[in-house]
């Protein structure tokens, strides 16, 4: 088991078996997020209410659901990072936060954007819509607190520490729609009922999720491998490594 | 398809404003983040086989003066 960990943690294994796994992603990403896209704005049935304005919900439901998911993924790689030292964890947390800075930003805008022809306003400040905005500032601040140091090992440890603190705002923006009364509507996907819209309304959203998860992993894959040949360039294998891509051309 | 023509699609029935703003910051990003993972790595490797190609001049250099 220890064997096992070690070895996922070790940046030249991960290189090797990320190269295998990252074309799978991509495409993936790319297949889910076309057929999600023109299945949501072109052939989806307009909503009785909102009219087309809904179309908006297969771009801001999957970024805030990645939003969040991001922010989760960064936290856990922290403590991987702060408990056993593997270097990996932090590159990915690393390369996780501006994407999910990134991804919080999305879910706001397409909020706001949202929020004027259904309620009216661009911005209230509810528990929703503020616990979102607080993600984002812990997201710049994770980013920032990390760059505010010379050694990069006490910018990572700064950065995981405050990524772990930072958990504790996704539990407040989860159930936010449950303990406030707010304007915001309840959460899309439950697994334990039925979809309260139509069929052919909700399987492009779950694709357009699908696709954003994707298209995540594979981001992140990709940026994980840049990060390795950043900090690893002195190591034998990464040498060996640029010198047969300089023979291949 | 839930609209009549094309320009019904584009129009949105009066929503385009809001549907095209946020699709179209959400497909900016996406692909923008994509583009530049793909020139980090470009720029990486011809960084690191520059600075290899140098090195291995510099032995080479060193090995001469011997």
């Amino acid at each position: 088991m220890w064997a096992f960990i070690h070895k996922l943690g070790s940046p030249k294994w991960f290189y090797t078996i990320s190269s295998r796994l990252q074309p799978w992603f991509w495409g993936l990403a790319i297949l889910l997020l076309l057929v999600g896209s023109v299945w949501g704005l072109a052939f989806a049935p307009s909503d009785y209410q909102q009219g087309n304005s809904f179309r908006i919900i297969y771009v801001h439901v999957p970024a805030a659901i990645l939003a969040q998911s991001c922010f989760v993924a960064m936290a856990v790689s922290g403590v991987i990072f702060l408990v056993w030292k593997i270097k990996i964890a932090d590159m990915a947390a690393t390369v996780i936060a501006p994407f999910g800075a990134a991804m919080t930003f999305v879910a706001l805008f397409s909020g706001a954007v949202w929020g004027m022809p259904t309620w009216g306003t661009w911005w209230v400040w509810d528990a929703r819509l503020t616990s979102m905005l607080i993600q984002l500032f812990l997201y710049l601040g994770v980013i920032a607190l990390r760059g505010a140091f010379a050694s990069r090992d006490s910018g990572a440890r700064a950065a995981s520490v405050l990524a772990l603190v930072g958990v504790v705002n996704i539990p407040i923006i989860k159930y936010s729609v449950n303990w406030w009364n707010t304007l915001h509507q309840p959460a899309t996907f439950t697994l334990t009922e039925r979809p309260a819209m139509p069929m052919d309304m909700w399987l492009p959203l779950l694709i357009m999720v699908l696709g954003f998860y994707c298209f995540f992993i594979a981001l992140t894959l990709t940026r994980t491998r840049n990060e390795i040949l950043r900090r690893e360039s002195a190591k034998r294998w990464v040498r060996e490594l640029v010198a047969d891509t300089g023979r291949r051309g | 398809m839930a609209f009549d023509s094309f320009s019904a699609l584009l129009a949105m029935d009066g929503h385009a404003a809001y549907v095209w703003s946020a699709w179209g910051l959400t497909a900016l990003l996406l692909i923008a983040s994509a583009l530049h993972a793909r020139t980090e790595r470009r720029h990486l490797m011809q960084n690191l086989k520059r600075r290899q190609r140098r090195e291995h001049h510099a032995d080479r250099g060193k090995a001469h003066e011997s």
